[in-house]
């Protein structure tokens, strides 16, 4: 089963692996640097599921993730919120925005892509 | 005006008198003669009439004259003799009164002098007594003054108006960086918000005697974050019950404490953060990795991300590392010490617990950021653990790549200290530490090893101490007059049911100035270029919290009025515009009464200045040159220094702000008791008696 990614993260070296596994799945995908290439992304493109870094410059993940939720023509965009803040009161701010999950780095791949199928389901 | 206008009335007087004498001879000459001959009488009368007015006027002058003459002497001369004798009355120190006039006024001038003098002497014996007696209490309170010199919190202790009755230098300093004035008699509210204080009065007073103190964090205007610690002041021995008489604040700045947790919480944040992100790109390059379909390019992909992510790990750390040294050595209270100084205190506590003469070796002109105690302390622990048995123990002080070398020194062979001389407690002497070797070479951000020395046999113990950054720290400097920093005397005042004109004079807190301008007309654009004041609380001349500022004109300096003032152009320049000074007098001068000498002119200049500087000086304002009017009413000369003279004082600098607002200041000084003999005690008596006075009425 085939569908749309959309990778938006900041860091080349995570971006290599996650376009890596995504495409080994059979998935078409989208790569983003910032929070407003994703926002336009996401617009344009219509992916099936987001992988949303939290820290980023121009827009945070947050500010993407709310963006999306606030605009009716995109917000049953699944999103998945990848982010180095591990904190609880972070996790729920991520929640708080309207992310379907959130995982924090570092994660096992295996439990990341069995997340992912879930959500592609 | 009205002594004039009756001496007038009565050296006419006998003119009049004598010119009705004449009328009534005439009359009778006339009445008494023949009917017949009165025609040839009245034509002889008539033409010798020039001959007779004449006649008249020469003795109405020679009266006048003798009359004014008594007048001089025993009216005037009685009069001025009476004012020169209440001066001396009310100050002892006066000059003696000169004689003048007649025998009768000399000798009474004379008696009154012998008086003034007996009166003199027996002031002085009392005044001998009663410096004797206060010589110990002046004693006791310079030692507290000496020991809050030497606080390094500012300390502020206030009655329970807020008035300000004691204070350091600390003190004063932390709040000048955001404007704030702390000086005697003044109120705290001004400098801290009055809803903490009273905050923290109420917990105080739940508390109780033997209470802790109240805590509160406040932050200043300027972002200055100060930690205030507030303690009661109760009367001694009323028991725990017994009401607050006052309160002590002791403020410390945190604002640099603070901003180093808040700077290592972020860094530690940043960190946890990026290590987290490296370790995803890291965990999941490996997890592709271990794919065994995997292309050789992919691999080798993944484990330059590997590379990658470690080596920036690596250099995260060392930059963290790096920060944290330096935050160590702020952490704990190090100060600037010569190191020849701690050498030789070192060698002495060497010498008080092991006996043993320590010779000291110190590159000179060295400086060090240390604790002093603490390493003073290793150095004797050190010395007496392993001395006994190495021999005589020598200090050796080196600079070595930004850093020094501390050496406790051993000559010839001598075994390595027992194992634990880095671990274990110190114990020096009978005291015993709670700190160790390591801790205090941790303490200052160094090391501390045992070595050999290259050539030679010398053994040693080296520590590795931080440098004091730039020049030492010069001590404060003492003030030539040394300031007054208490006045416990505040502790009784209270402003409480009574408005400003009951209150007497001498309870007022006052602010005595004096203004240098361009010239005297202020309505024609001269400028005001300096202003100086001084501070009068519970009757005593704060002459350490002066006021002293040049000020820019914005307009050329007349060469005519240079000599006057002694302010030339170039002077000026560079200094603040009348706007930006009047606020900052205007927060000097706040809550006390303006008193200046012939003041209505200075406050001319202020008045004028309201519209650009926002401020108004709406407090009362006293004018020493009319109440001198008052006491001395038949002197005509009412001038700074003619007025000073009068009164015995020692001109200060004159014609300089402040040295005139300090003469200004004596002047009103001496006038309190003059005016109290005169009925005149209150403020609001001196308000009246001002604006009743004959140079009142002459306005600018």
């Amino acid at each position: 089963m085939s569908a749309t990614v959309l990778i938006a993260d900041d860091e080349p070296n995570i971006v290599i692996s996650l376009e890596f596994m995504m495409k080994r799945e059979g998935h078409r995908v989208l790569v983003a640097r910032d929070g407003a290439e994703a926002l336009e992304a996401i617009r344009r493109e219509r992916p099936a599921l987001v992988l949303l870094d939290a820290t980023m410059p121009v827009h945070s993940g947050f500010e993407v993730c709310e963006a999306v939720r606030a605009d009716p023509a995109i917000r049953d965009i699944r999103i998945l919120m990848l982010t180095a803040k591990g904190r609880e009161t972070d996790m729920a701010r991520g929640l708080g925005a309207g992310a379907d999950a959130y995982v924090t780095k570092p994660f096992s791949t295996r439990e990341l892509l069995e997340k992912v199928r879930e959500m592609l389901a | 005006m009205r002594g004039d206008r009756r001496l007038l009335l009565a050296l006419l007087a006998p003119g009049v008198l004598l010119a009705a004498w004449e009328a009534v001879a005439l009359l009778l000459l006339f009445t008494g003669a023949a009917p017949e001959s009165r025609t040839g009488l009245g034509a002889a009368l008539s033409t010798q009439a020039p001959v007779l007015a004449v006649w008249w006027l020469a003795a109405a002058a020679a009266a006048a004259f003798g009359l004014y003459r008594l007048h001089a002497v025993f009216v005037a001369g009685a009069d001025r003799l009476a004012d020169a004798t209440r001066v001396l009355a009310g100050d002892p120190q006066a000059p003696a009164i000169p004689p003048q006039g007649n025998a009768t006024l000399r000798a009474l001038a004379e008696a009154i002098n012998t008086l003034a003098d007996r009166h003199r002497t027996l002031r002085s014996d009392m005044d001998e007594r009663i410096a004797d007696a206060s010589e110990a209490v002046a004693y006791q309170r310079d030692q507290l003054a000496a020991l809050m010199a030497e606080l390094e919190q500012g300390v502020i202790v206030c009655n329970l108006d807020g008035r300000i009755l004691l204070y350091n230098q600390q003190s004063s300093r932390l709040f000048a960086s955001c404007g704030g004035t702390v000086g005697l008699g003044r109120s705290i509210d001004a400098l801290l918000d009055p809803a903490l204080i009273a905050h923290a009065r109420e917990m105080l007073e739940q508390r109780g005697a033997g209470g802790a103190p109240a805590h509160f964090v406040t932050g200043l205007p300027d972002g200055h974050l100060l930690r205030v610690g507030m303690a009661g002041v109760r009367p001694a021995g009323e028991g725990a019950t017994a009401a607050l008489t006052g309160f002590v604040l002791l403020v410390d700045d945190i604002t640099e404490e603070q901003r180093a947790h808040a700077s290592r919480d972020a860094r530690l944040l940043t960190l946890t953060e990026a290590s987290r992100a490296s370790l995803a790109a890291m965990q999941a390059a490996l997890d592709l990795m271990d794919y065994p379909d995997l292309a050789e390019d992919e691999r080798a992909r993944f484990q330059a991300i590997v590379r990658d992510e470690v080596s920036a790990m690596g250099r995260r750390l060392e930059a963290l590392a790096a920060d944290t040294s330096e935050d160590l050595k702020g952490r704990w209270p190090l100060q600037d010490m010569l190191g020849a100084d701690l050498l030789a205190a070192a060698a002495r506590r060497i010498a008080a617990t092991s006996g043993d003469a320590a010779e000291t070796d110190a590159e000179p002109g060295l400086w060090l950021r240390v604790d002093s105690f603490a390493v003073i302390s290793a150095l004797a622990f050190l010395a007496g653990r392993h001395g006994a048995a190495a021999g005589r123990p020598a200090l050796r002080l080196r600079r070595a790549e930004g850093r020094a070398h501390l050496d406790l020194l051993w000559r010839g062979e001598s075994a390595e200290p027992a194992p634990g001389w880095q671990t274990e407690p110190m114990q020096v002497g009978d005291e015993r530490l709670p700190l160790t070797v390591r801790d205090v070479a941790e303490r200052h951000g160094g090391e501390v090893w045992f070595g050999r020395q290259r050539e030679g046999s010398d053994r040693f113990v080296r520590f590795l101490l931080p440098l004091a950054s730039g020049a030492p720290q010069a001590p404060l400097a003492p003030s030539d007059s040394r300031p007054v920093y208490y006045d416990f005397d505040l502790f009784r005042a209270s402003a409480e049911g009574s408005t400003l004109d009951e209150r007497p004079l001498t309870g007022i807190s006052y602010t005595v100035f004096d203004t240098e301008t361009t010239g005297l007309d202020p309505a024609g654009g001269d400028e005001i270029i300096q202003i100086g004041a001084t501070r009068i609380v519970n009757g005593r001349l704060l002459d350490g919290e002066c006021f002293d500022q040049l000020v820019n004109p914005g307009r050329h300096i007349p060469e005519a009025s240079i000599p006057i003032h002694g302010i030339r152009p170039e002077m000026v320049r560079s200094k603040p515009p009348i706007a930006e000074v009047l606020p900052l007098f205007h927060a000097f001068a706040a809550d006390t009464v303006l008193v200046g000498h012939n003041v209505a002119f200075d406050m001319r200049f202020l008045q004028i200045k309201e519209a650009v500087s926002g401020v108004r000086f709406e407090q009362p304002v006293l004018d020493t040159l009319l109440l001198a009017s008052i006491v001395h009413p038949h002197e005509t000369e009412h001038g700074l220094e003619a007025t000073a003279a009068r009164l015995g004082i020692n001109l200060a600098a004159r014609h300089t702000a402040v040295g005139d607002a300090l003469t200004t200041a004596a002047i009103f000084l001496k006038l309190l008791p003059l005016l109290a003999q005169k009925g005149i005690t209150t403020l609001g008596e001196a308000r009246a008696a001002s604006a009743g006075s004959f140079y009142a009425r002459l306005r600018y």
